[in-house]
């Protein structure tokens, strides 16, 4: 563990995790000699940790309609969405919305 | 055997008119009553009823009042309305209005506490009447045994304080987001799933609608309703109890509501989530200055999704790829050779499935997983037979088996399922 890594926090729920192993929490390393935005991260995601077809998490270089993202619990609008610069132990939840009842 | 089961019917039969009887006598009664209730005013027995909540400083004999001159509209008396009820019914709320077109189903039991056996294939609208109208006879409760549409909406939610979405599908839950931010009302809404659940308040003190936080609703595939992912019942009690908490907050006008946040319950591991919602968007589609949605559309065309979380049946083959239940029965008692192939996920094959069939779940076939062993189990032609649960993956396995089977052997469809065989072929083959 080095100076130059970026850890961080991801979880799935709502049913996002089942295109994830199933798994709903995972710690990751990112290489932190340079800066990620959320954008990267996503593009990460799809490369190293989706099972499964990319369109039911991904659209249009962003996550598709109905999967809210929650950086350290608040709602990624309030940071620049895409634009936010992530910083070491960052928690993404990537959560879908539920509709039943 | 079929003597005894020939009593069950009868008795039950006659319970069910006994009680047709006795709701009629206490709606008579409770009509009498409902011109005994006084407004304005706390009676003996209010004080005694409500005493415990009216000792709590944040209640006292105002709020009492306040809760028994309020009306809370319930959409959906399911597996979140029944327990949201349940506690508006008990605190003393004055009026609650229930929508629901559906009746009630024996798969609804488990999870959708104001109905039971005796209120089968009732209209579940009358039936959680009937369970809360038991439970608090000064309560007044008028049922709207209709699908809330665009059309019907607004006219509907007029006359309440607050609404309550415990409905099961998106295009519902647009149509009454949109409804509320036009009449101005808090939207107390819930959802659940398996073991997850969700709450929040739309439209209420300053903080976003439900179409700030989703601008775009969710592609079709990607949504899960409870009849195909499952839903255990405390869980909808966990989130329809807590809609009755936030529904007597805002009544009770109480800091601390959870509107500009997300409340997100993992049963799996008992925890609460709170996370923090953005504010109102600047250029939400209907609740901005900028708003383009200044009346109800048409929500099933907007989501492309039915509002109902039945399944549509769905087509995409040719009537000669398909084989009625029927048919397919006549083969099998025929002897002839033939492979039946089960689509479902193996939790649901444990739970019923014909005898001899091999389960090869949609997302193998599609992967082609296992496909040399059924070319070599079909070759020489042997027909295989496909099945699901009512029809449609088994229309979508077929369609791929045709070309990977092409040469070796054809596969069919058969119609409607495992549903079709029970109603149809077999009475005794258990339905889920």
């Amino acid at each position: 563990m080095g100076g130059t890594d970026l850890p961080l926090v991801l979880e799935f729920g709502g049913g996002a995790e089942l295109l994830f192993d199933n798994v709903k929490k995972r710690q990751v390393t990112l290489d932190g000699s340079k800066t990620w935005k959320i954008k990267e991260l996503l593009g990460w995601i799809r490369d190293n940790l989706l099972r499964e077809r990319p369109e039911l998490f991904l659209q249009n270089d962003s996550v598709r309609p109905g999967i809210l993202v929650l950086v350290n619990d608040a709602d990624w609008e309030l940071l620049g969405e895409l634009e936010y610069e992530l910083q070491p132990n960052d928690n993404v939840l990537f959560i879908s919305t539920l509709h039943g009842g | 055997m079929e003597a005894q089961q020939e009593s069950i019917a009868a008795l039950e039969a006659e319970i069910r008119e006994l009680q047709a009887s006795l709701q009629r006598k206490k709606d008579e009664l409770h009509s009498l009553k409902q011109s005994t209730v006084t407004a304005g005013k706390l009676t003996n027995n209010d004080i005694a009823r409500y005493s415990r909540q009216i000792i709590l400083p944040q209640v006292t004999v105002a709020g009492q009042l306040k809760l028994k001159a309020s009306s809370v509209l319930i959409v959906g008396a399911g597996g979140l309305g029944c327990p949201a009820g349940l506690y508006l019914a008990s605190a003393g709320i004055g009026e609650l209005g229930i929508v629901d077109y559906d009746t009630v189903e024996v798969n609804n039991l488990h999870r959708q506490v104001l109905h039971s056996e005796l209120t089968l294939n009732l209209p579940k609208a009358q039936s959680a009447r009937a369970a809360l109208q038991q439970i608090n006879s000064q309560l007044k409760v008028r049922t709207y045994e209709v699908q809330l549409k665009s059309e019907n909406a607004l006219e509907i939610l007029q006359p309440y304080d607050i609404v309550l979405d415990c409905t099961d599908n998106v295009a519902t839950r647009y149509l009454l987001n949109d409804a509320c931010v036009l009449l101005k009302k808090p939207l107390v809404s819930g959802s659940a799933l398996q073991f997850e659940g969700q709450l929040t308040i739309y439209n209420y003190n300053g903080g976003p609608c439900y179409r700030c936080i989703f601008p775009t609703p969710p592609p079709p595939e990607t949504v899960t309703n409870c009849g195909d992912g499952g839903v255990l019942g405390a869980v909808t009690g966990v989130i329809g109890s807590l809609q009755a908490l936030e529904a007597v907050k805002v009544l009770l006008k109480l800091d601390g509501t959870l509107a500009g946040r997300l409340l997100i319950f993992d049963g799996t591991a008992s925890s609460f989530r709170n996370v923090k919602l953005r504010p109102r968007r600047e250029d939400c589609a209907v609740c901005s200055a900028k708003a383009t949605i200044t009346k109800l559309i048409d929500y099933e065309q907007f989501c492309g999704m039915r509002a109902s979380d039945k399944d549509m049946a769905l087509k995409v083959l040719q009537s000669d790829e398909r084989i009625s239940v029927e048919d397919l029965k006549s083969i099998r008692d025929s002897r002839k050779p033939h492979l039946v192939i089960d689509v479902r996920n193996p939790l649901e094959f444990e739970i019923c499935h014909i005898e001899g069939s091999v389960n090869i779940p949609l997302k193998q076939i599609i992967e082609d997983k296992g496909l040399d062993d059924l070319k070599q189990r079909t070759s020489g032609g042997i027909p295989v037979f496909v099945f699901c649960r009512r029809g449609n993956d088994s229309q979508l396995a077929v369609k791929h088996l045709r070309k990977k089977l092409e040469g070796v052997a054809e596969a069919k469809d058969v119609v409607g399922g495992l549903h079709a065989w029970h109603y149809r072929i077999d009475n005794n083959f258990p339905i889920y």
